[in-house]
């Protein structure tokens, strides 16, 4: 199944991928020939006034020709990996980037920012690299091994017996150190892991540390933490360094076995000194390529995991759209809800049977507790989430027939999460009307009452605003968002405690502002502010996602039912 | 940078002895080479078996020997590292821990989390490779030209200049290629950026239909990666091959070259190999030099962000008066402020300007204004966060300049804006502000905090466990839990700012009840937004844009100060705001 997918990945680049494998061979094939040849170079240096030199110079002509096509192999080898690596990791995000754009609300909502972006970064990142870097080590390395042990083979086959039967010693080795350091390498990640936990806590908190005197104590905490991790790291890191030096040990046993027991065949007659000389080059590097191997293994594993994980995100439900649908244009803003059911999660009803009618340009607040379906409304009516049955309809016609596009055009909203791009504030403000000019968005800076902050910053409209607007106050990001929604003007609104960061006098400024662009359109205010609610058309009381009252202030008040209570416990000074 | 030196100190020992060792092991490495050339030029010409035996079995010593060495060397590198790190690390956080606010403002606080983790782990693999390996490399490269000059002063020449050219060919690839790599982690940052904002903007880039903007400005942006990283890859991607080629190359020269000698008897062939493997064993020592040079480059601009930290300095003095509760006694006024003018560090306009009152001692203050209009920097300087610009900040009649910041903060319980809690336990958290209170201490503030009822439905009551930040508490039982904790030892000032959002009215008018009887000696302040927080305090501020723009009763302020008026009014209809 994963490596369909890889398949499908790699089809494009196919040729370059073969191309490649055959570098591969080269190189691996010209980088063991040269032992060989130095070997027999050496055997032409017999001994004082023995010297073929004319042989010599042929076989050394012949070793830097297959050198250098080592060596270009090596290179073409590499930029054919970076190329289809790099390529694959850029189509990968992208069709990544774009399926998030098309997911569906609900998964956005369902998982949390961190474990997508990492999906998207790293794990492409890991999957490529370790899919082709391992590959290619993983081939190289067994081309080189079967390759040794033929060229070793074809020289002496009893000296490669001893090399054969020797090398197991090393991996022996290795996986026994491995298994050791593992266990301390969890420790080392625990100590490490609480000693981060704790930082992040404290000094995260650093301003209430310093209030309440706490600094003697935590030092003395810390300490604590610090000096097992210490001992922890030592035993750690000794332990992991071990493996180079005792595989290193173990190859040069190897070697000296080979060289010893070659000494001897020597004497007999049985090879030059030359091909003894190749013998203990490829005997040292025999058994590097193994050590690789079991570490690419790792990789790959890895990779795969993480490509594993990048699939399964594209494979995720995304939202199409039919060529069917139209785009909404002009309308007077009829909002009507009609038996309209949903629920998040499908075994537990939430809202059913839920029928809404407005005319244009009404004012609908919503009121009701938290959890009682408010902010829901809005996530259907922006069709972020879809109904399970009934019907929404703008105009009386369904809302599922435009596009979603269209729709969402056709309705200012403002959120409680304030959410700025990083960018100039003028970008911000025209992130729904690009094409602005800087006199329009000014325009609707000033009715959003953001134009006196935004002129005391220090670049005014050309302030760049950092990641999520860290660089402003709470209230200053809302203005921003209501700016926004000014500068495009559609005929429905919906918002949100919009207003909830705002403090009381900048918000009756923005009310004024927000009843002048509510005049002629409809809208849906989620409100907990009194003054709000109270001049609102129609007020809708929403408990456990059904409408249980409606009607306007003093009718509900008089009714003396849930609105009377809540208004009781939330706004009534006793 | 030189100040992280001094963090060697207590490991020279470990110091001098790892790369010493390592440097042991190289030397021992070197012979083998020459050991070999023996047993092929004395061993195997002169038919010598026993020879050949001998020079084996002086391998393996070599082999062990070594092995020795190198074992001796990580063990002290590795202590080395990881205790210069722990060291380092113990420092930074103490001192992280005498930084005043305003450095604190200025450094953000994950800024100081990622140094005091991530950097410090940087520094200490650094140092524990640099120990280790870099000493190796230059040694070897040192004693192979050195053994192959005792072979052939002629040769060694040739020799030199294969390893000059690979030394070269390393140094241009990583000078070349080291900023395009920066280049291509500053891309990759963007595209996490744009990745996390779009995940946490999906529902506005769809209200606005931008969807498709969005992915082409991503595309862009992955695009300029893509190039970046192919670009720095072409380059990186000619280390192996080339410094391959100019090792074999040489060995091919130095054949050449010693093929005269040999033929007038100045060399053995063995002695050729010798020459020939060291080539290698250089080439290899080189390349993996060549791979940590990143890393300790990695490790120094550690170092060099450390050092940014170390460098901050307090600006405040601090006092020497390390009063008791008992100087508040002794005053009419627990909090005075006198002409005091404050402006942030690096802004242009005045937080608070001339600012003048008087908190009577058991009185209740209540501070009110609108966002941005200096409510809790006014609190703030009571625990003097900051040093005011002129005028001054009296608690019990005494500068607050005059107390040790320990005393002074001592005399105060403050709830913070944002309800945090700390890992541990209720009880835990309760003796933050007096460690070692009884649980008789802690039930009481937590009645008076509204927080009493809830506790004692928690199966572990005091002891019930609080995870990082308090995070399985709901918003509400955090700010009571907060609003408990400055009350335990019953400080003689309590500051709630702005720390009653997260209450509905009812727990907030008897939280407001509970704090009015509690005792007559504990001045409180109240920051709020809400005119019915601060309506009944015996002395309500009322701050705009950093002034002082009224000072006196709900009453009083209702009919003469304009702005509380307008607060009011948009808050409750003018009956509401007029009976009490």
């Amino acid at each position: 199944m994963k490596i369909k997918r890889v398949m499908k990945l790699l089809k494009p680049y196919r040729f370059r991928f073969f191309l490649m494998l055959l570098f591969a061979v080269i190189s691996v094939v010209a980088t063991l020939l040269t032992p060989i040849l130095i070997g027999e170079g050496v055997d032409q240096l017999v001994g004082p006034g023995a010297v073929k030199f004319a042989r010599l110079r042929q076989i050394m002509i012949v070793i830097a020709v297959v050198v250098l096509i080592s060596a270009l192999a090596q290179w073409l080898m590499s930029l054919t990996i970076n190329y289809i690596t790099y390529n694959v990791v850029r189509n990968m995000r992208s069709q990544a980037f774009a399926h998030l754009q098309k997911l569906p609300l609900g998964y956005v909502d369902d998982h949390p920012a961190g474990d997508i972006i990492s999906r998207l970064t790293t794990d492409i990142d890991q999957f490529s690299d370790g899919m082709l870097m391992g590959f290619t080590q993983f081939f190289t390395g067994i081309l080189t091994i079967i390759g040794t042990i033929l060229f070793m083979l074809s020289i002496h086959p009893q000296i490669t017996l001893v090399v054969l039967v020797l090398t197991p010693l090393s991996f022996f080795v290795a996986g026994f150190i491995a298994r050791r350091t593992y266990s301390l390498f969890k420790q080392q990640a625990e100590a490490r892991g609480e000693m981060t936990g704790m930082v992040q806590e404290m000094v995260g908190n650093q301003g209430l540390v310093k209030v309440f005197n706490r600094e003697v104590e935590l030092e003395e905490r810390f300490g604590e933490i610090n000096e097992r991790l210490n001992t922890t790291s030592v035993r750690a890191t000794f332990f992991s360094s071990l493996v180079n030096p005792s595989t290193r040990f173990i190859n040069g046993l190897v070697s000296t076995g080979v060289c010893i027991y070659g000494a001897f065949v020597c004497l007999s007659g049985g090879i030059t000194i030359g091909a003894l000389a190749s013998f203990m080059n490829y005997a040292y590097q025999y058994t590097k390529p193994f050590n690789e191997i079991s570490g690419v293994i790792t990789e790959l594993q890895n990779a795969l995991a993480c490509g594993g994980r990048v699939f399964d995100f594209l494979e995720t439900e995304i939202i199409t759209e039919g060529p069917e649908l139209k785009k909404m244009d002009a309308v007077r803003g009829a909002v009507a809800f009609k038996e309209v059911a949903f629920s998040y999660d499908k075994a537990k009803p939430f809202i059913e049977h839920m029928n809404i009618n407005t005319k244009p340009g009404e004012r609908v607040a919503l009121v009701g507790p938290t959890g009682c379906g408010k902010s829901t409304l809005i996530n259907l009516l922006m069709r972020f989430y879809e109904i399970d049955s009934g019907a929404i309809t703008v105009d009386e016609t369904d809302i599922r027939t435009y596009t979603r596009g269209s729709l969402r055009e056709h309705f200012g909203m403002v959120l409680q999460e304030t959410w700025l791009k990083r960018g100039t504030v003028a970008e911000n403000i025209a992130y729904g009307k690009p094409s602005a000019t800087l006199a329009e968005i000014q325009e609707a800076a000033k009715s959003a009452h953001a134009h006196n902050f935004i002129m005391r910053l220090e670049k005014g409209y050309d302030t760049v605003i950092s990641e999520n607007g860290g660089n402003l106050s709470a209230g200053q990001k809302q203005l921003l968002c209501i700016a926004r929604v000014f500068l495009v003007r559609p005929p429905m609104l919906i918002l949100d405690e919009a207003t909830s960061s705002i403090d009381t006098r900048t918000e009756l400024m923005v009310q004024d502002a927000l009843k002048l662009l509510m005049t002629g359109r409809s809208s849906f205010v989620v409100a907990h502010r009194l003054s709000t609610i109270k001049e609102a058309d129609k007020i809708l009381v929403m408990r456990d996602g059904k409408i249980i009252e409606s009607g306007k202030h003093e009718e509900l008040l008089a009714k003396n039912g849930f609105y009377a209570q809540l208004y009781a416990s939330q706004f009534a000074q006793s | 940078m030189k100040t992280l030196l001094k963090y060697f100190k207590g490991f020279e020992k470990e110091t001098i002895i790892a790369p010493l060792f390592k440097m042991l092991e190289a030397c021992f490495e070197l012979f083998v080479p020459l050991v070999t050339a023996r047993i092929i030029d004395i061993g195997i010409k002169s038919s010598d078996r026993r020879y050949i035996l001998h020079q084996g079995i002086l391998l393996v010593i070599l082999g062990i020997v070594g092995l020795i060495c190198s074992l001796t060397a990580q063990y002290f590198a590795a202590k080395a590292g990881m205790g210069v790190g722990a060291n380092l690390r113990r420092d930074l956080y103490h001192h992280i821990n005498t930084l005043d606010y305003e450095a604190l403002d200025r450094t953000g606080t994950s800024t100081l989390i990622t140094r005091i983790t991530g950097d410090i782990n940087t520094i200490q693999t650094g140092i524990n490779l640099f120990l280790r390996l870099f000493m190796r490399a230059p040694f070897l490269v040192v004693g192979a030209t050195i053994m192959a000059f005792f072979i052939s002063p002629k040769v060694t020449m040739f020799f030199v200049i294969a390893l000059a050219l690979i030394g070269m060919t390393i140094t241009i690839v990583m000078k070349w290629t080291m900023p395009r790599y920066k280049k291509v982690q500053e891309f990759l940052d963007q595209v996490v950026l744009h990745t996390s904002e779009n995940y946490s903007g999906a529902r506005v880039v769809r209200a606005f239909a931008r969807e498709e903007d969005e992915y082409q400005e991503f595309a862009k942006v992955n695009d300029q990666l893509f190039l970046t990283q192919r670009k720095a890859g072409r380059v990186s991607g000619l280390l192996n091959p080339l410094t391959y080629a100019f090792a074999n190359l040489g060995i091919v020269v130095i054949m050449i070259a010693s093929a005269d000698e040999v033929n007038i008897g100045g060399l053995g062939q063995g002695e050729v190999i010798a020459l020939t493997n060291y080539m290698t064993q250089v080439l290899l020592a080189l390349l993996i030099m060549a791979n940590l040079i990143i890393s300790v480059t990695r490790a120094f601009s550690s170092a060099a962000r450390v050092s940014e930290v170390f460098a901050l300095k307090p600006k405040m003095v601090e006092g020497e008066r390390a009063v008791s509760e008992a100087v508040m006694e002794k005053s009419e006024a627990a909090v005075a402020f006198d002409h005091v003018s404050f402006t942030y560090h690096g802004q242009a306009k005045a937080a608070l300007q001339d600012i003048s009152f008087q908190a009577k001692r058991g009185s209740t203050i209540g501070v009110i204004g609108g966002t941005g209009s200096g409510k809790t920097t006014l609190v703030n300087l009571i625990e003097r966060f900051y040093d005011v610009d002129c005028g001054q900040v009296l608690v019990g009649n005494t500068n607050v300049k005059e107390y040790t910041y320990h005393s002074l903060r001592a005399l105060i319980g403050l709830v913070p804006q944002k309800a945090v809690l700390f890992t541990g336990t209720i009880r835990s958290n309760m003796q933050w502000r007096k460690p070692g209170a009884s649980d008789e201490e802690i039930w009481a503030a937590l009645k008076l905090a509204q927080a009493k009822e809830f506790v004692e439905k928690k199966t572990n009551q005091l002891a019930e466990r609080v995870q990082a930040e308090g995070k399985n508490f709901s918003g509400g039982q955090r700010q009571r839990l907060t609003i408990a904790r400055a009350f335990v030892g019953n400080p003689p000032v309590v500051i709630l700012d702005d720390s009653a959002s997260a209450l509905d009215f009812a727990t907030d008018k008897a939280l407001r009840q509970g704090i009015k009887n509690h005792s007559h000696e504990t001045t409180t302040f109240l920051v709020s937004q809400r005119v019915s927080t601060v309506r009944s305090a015996d002395q309500i501020l009322v701050l705009d844009n950093g002034l002082l723009v009224g000072k006196g009763t709900h009453e009083e302020l209702f009919s003469t100060c304009q702005i509380y008026r307008e607060i009011c009014l948009s808050q409750l209809s003018k009956e509401e705001a007029l009976t009490s």
